[in-house]
């Protein structure tokens, strides 16, 4: 069976510096893996690599078996995989029923037309709303996106990373900078929207990861030194050396 | 139906209104309006739908007025209906603006801008020294009468003129609101919102901005189209980055962040050009001064303004706010009147002919001269801003009140 996303010896350098030294990674359709390490270890580098934000220097990454070299974001976007950002990036002016449909257009074959009206595809609206629904935004449908509340923000991230239907979802550091409660809350929300789909997440909160991850890679300077099942990851020697070592005390 | 409401209201106001303003001239400044507000829409479609700053439109709503002129002079006109000469002009904007959003809608923003500007400087000069096309510092003029009869119009008088070029904006802004409304429409804002978003929801941020950039490209040459119509003439003042200034300032103006915002910056716009330049030699004055305390003090424009009262009307408060409307903002506007008042006699004494003293200001004839005008024109001034300023906290605190809704009980 092909991987939903394999990286090959995947390497990135900013000038001199390497940043991702030589990524190998495997993740199956319908896993949920979690990328964790230590604040620069390049998780959110190797994330904007896959998305197609940055070249890499060298190495491949492969969707569904299919080579991304090249490809511009929305390219990379319309072959199944959809990503959430480490700072929330919605649409701020425009409506949160807007925010979503907007998501919904290029899966549902619409693109670049014009002669469909929008507002008269019942099937648009109904998707859209539907999509409200699951992220629990019902309330603030027609309110613009940029007043919401840091979480229901954050929420609504989500609600437009997963609307296109993209197989492959992404987030990078979804509960970044969230009280107890509202952690629990998108941790919920992100269990119930990935439901059936393959799931790559950073994450720093180790409850979060715990809680939601079948794997866990621990990325460290650039490379991946341990991947497995949260309980291997957890007792493998090398990782609680590096860096779990205090925070799995705690936990 | 309730929809639809605007629309046919606006039909039957156009229809309507040369029966109240029937004169030459009259007629005339609303064919004018009714341009501008062609090319303002088309001008906001990038700037407000699709957040791209151009400083240099009016090359392509220029370039549509040139080509219909140079069409309007051809032997075979006469075999050509003039109602669909807008239509040749929107064609060649369109055209034009393929060729220069191919390259400068890449990105948006400063680039974009820059580009917009050095295209409008690069146009203004090649009409200049392209004398074959552009007709160097006359241009090239033309009669509209001289194409086949329309179903027997022949378009000499200004009624006809009129009624046509009202069809053709209101057909005009029906189809640019319900391009607003389709899928790449609806992704210009996306894509002015947050372009990287945009791409990483299936849109490339630069093929929508093309979009964007082409069909505002093809209204803007509809507008030329009905320029030439019009004024049966084009030159090198049509597409300079002056005239392109002008359509940033009325878009701004009427408000940005609306549709409709553009359509009463036109029509400002022009009521002031038009009326207030016939009054005064000084209303580039007044316009930029409104202009910039628009800019710092409503940047949501008048449609901005306009909006801001609906959520007072809502919840029934809009009573509330007559008395503090009363106590400052009428003193404020008198206040202003003063001063230009103040500024025009000033005016007429520095410039005015020699030994002419006698001025007629709001009606009413004085001379320069004497002391009692000054004295009352400074007076107003003073005290009408004096008491703006002194009431303006009010203002804004029946303001707040009026547009929020009250504590849960």
């Amino acid at each position: 069976m092909t991987s939903a996303l394999e990286l090959i010896n995947l390497r990135k350098s900013f000038g001199q510096t390497e940043i991702i030294r030589g990524v190998d990674l495997s993740i199956a359709p319908g896993e949920r893996h979690a990328i964790i390490g230590p604040n620069g270890a390049g998780k959110s580098t190797l994330f904007n690599l896959i998305t197609g934000r940055f070249p890499q220097t060298a190495g491949v990454v492969e969707l569904n078996g299919q080579n991304l070299a090249g490809k511009a974001p929305f390219e990379i976007n319309r072959l199944g995989l959809s990503r959430s950002f480490q700072i929330t990036n919605i649409f701020p002016k425009m409506t949160v029923f807007e925010n979503v449909r907007c998501s919904l257009l290029w899966s549902r074959g619409y693109q670049y037309s014009f002669w469909n009206l929008v507002s008269n595809s019942q099937e648009l609206t109904e998707a859209a709303d539907a999509i409200l629904e699951q992220i629990n935004l019902t309330s603030r449908r027609n309110l613009p996106a940029g007043v919401l509340s840091y979480a229901e923000q954050r929420a609504l991230e989500i609600g437009i990373t997963i609307a296109g239907g993209a197989n492959v979802i992404m987030l990078d550091e979804p509960t970044a900078g969230m009280s107890h409660s509202e952690t629990d809350y998108i941790t919920d929300l992100i269990m119930k929207v990935t439901e059936g789909k393959t799931l790559i997440m950073v994450e720093h909160d180790m409850g979060v990861v715990f809680g939601l991850a079948d794997k866990i890679s621990v990325l460290v300077y650039g490379e991946i030194i341990a991947t497995g099942a949260p309980e291997e990851v957890r007792a493998n020697p090398r990782v609680q050396e590096a860096y779990l070592g205090a925070a799995m005390e705690a936990h | 139906m309730r929809m639809l409401m605007p629309w046919i209201v606006g039909a039957i106001v156009l229809l309507v209104l040369p029966i109240f303003f029937g004169g030459r001239s009259q007629l005339t400044i609303m064919s004018q309006m009714s341009i501008t507000v062609v090319f303002a829409l088309a001008y906001n479609m990038l700037l407000g739908q699709g957040g791209m700053l151009s400083f240099g439109h009016a090359v392509y709503m220029g370039m549509g007025s040139f080509l219909c002129l140079h069409v309007m002079n051809m032997s075979s006109f006469g075999s050509f209906p003039l109602p669909l000469l807008p239509l040749l002009g929107g064609v060649f904007g369109l055209l034009f603006a393929i060729i220069i959003g191919s390259f400068s809608t890449r990105s948006a923003g400063t680039v974009f801008a820059m580009i917009s500007l050095g295209i409008g400087e690069l146009m203004a000069a090649l009409v200049l020294i392209v004398t074959v096309f552009f007709g160097g510092e006359e241009g090239i003029s033309g009669y509209r009468d001289e194409g086949l009869p329309f179903f027997g119009i022949e378009f000499i008088s200004n009624l006809e003129v009129y009624y046509l070029i009202a069809i053709w904006m209101f057909i005009a802004v029906a189809l640019m609101y319900l391009f607003s409304r389709t899928p790449v429409g609806r992704m210009a804002n996306a894509v002015r919102d947050n372009p990287e978003r945009a791409e990483f929801l299936g849109y490339s941020a630069r093929r929508v901005r093309f979009v964007s950039f082409a069909v505002s490209g093809f209204f803007c040459g509809v507008a030329g189209g009905l320029s030439a119509i019009l004024f049966e003439i084009a030159t090198e003042s049509d597409l300079n980055v002056t005239a392109s200034g002008v359509i940033l300032l009325v878009a701004f103006l009427g408000g940005i962040g609306f549709f409709w915002g553009p359509i009463i910056g036109a029509v400002v716009f022009t009521l002031l050009q038009t009326v207030l330049g016939l009054q005064t030699h000084l209303w580039e004055l007044y316009l930029g001064v409104v202009f910039v305390g628009m800019v710092m003090f409503f940047p949501a424009g008048l449609s901005g303004i306009i909006m801001a009262h609906v959520p007072a009307a809502k919840m029934g408060k809009l009573g509330t706010l007559v008395g503090p409307y009363l106590t400052c903002v009428l003193p404020g506007i008198l206040g202003g009147l003063g001063l230009a008042a103040l500024i025009e006699m000033i005016f007429h004494v520095r410039s005015g002919a020699e030994g002419e003293h006698h001025m007629v200001l709001f009606w009413i004839d004085f001379s320069t001269h004497d002391v009692l005008p000054w004295l009352v024109a400074l007076a107003v001034a003073v005290i009408g801003i004096g008491l703006a300023v002194r009431n303006a906290p009010n203002f804004k605190a029946a303001w707040e009140n009026a547009s929020t809704l009250p504590e849960a009980a």
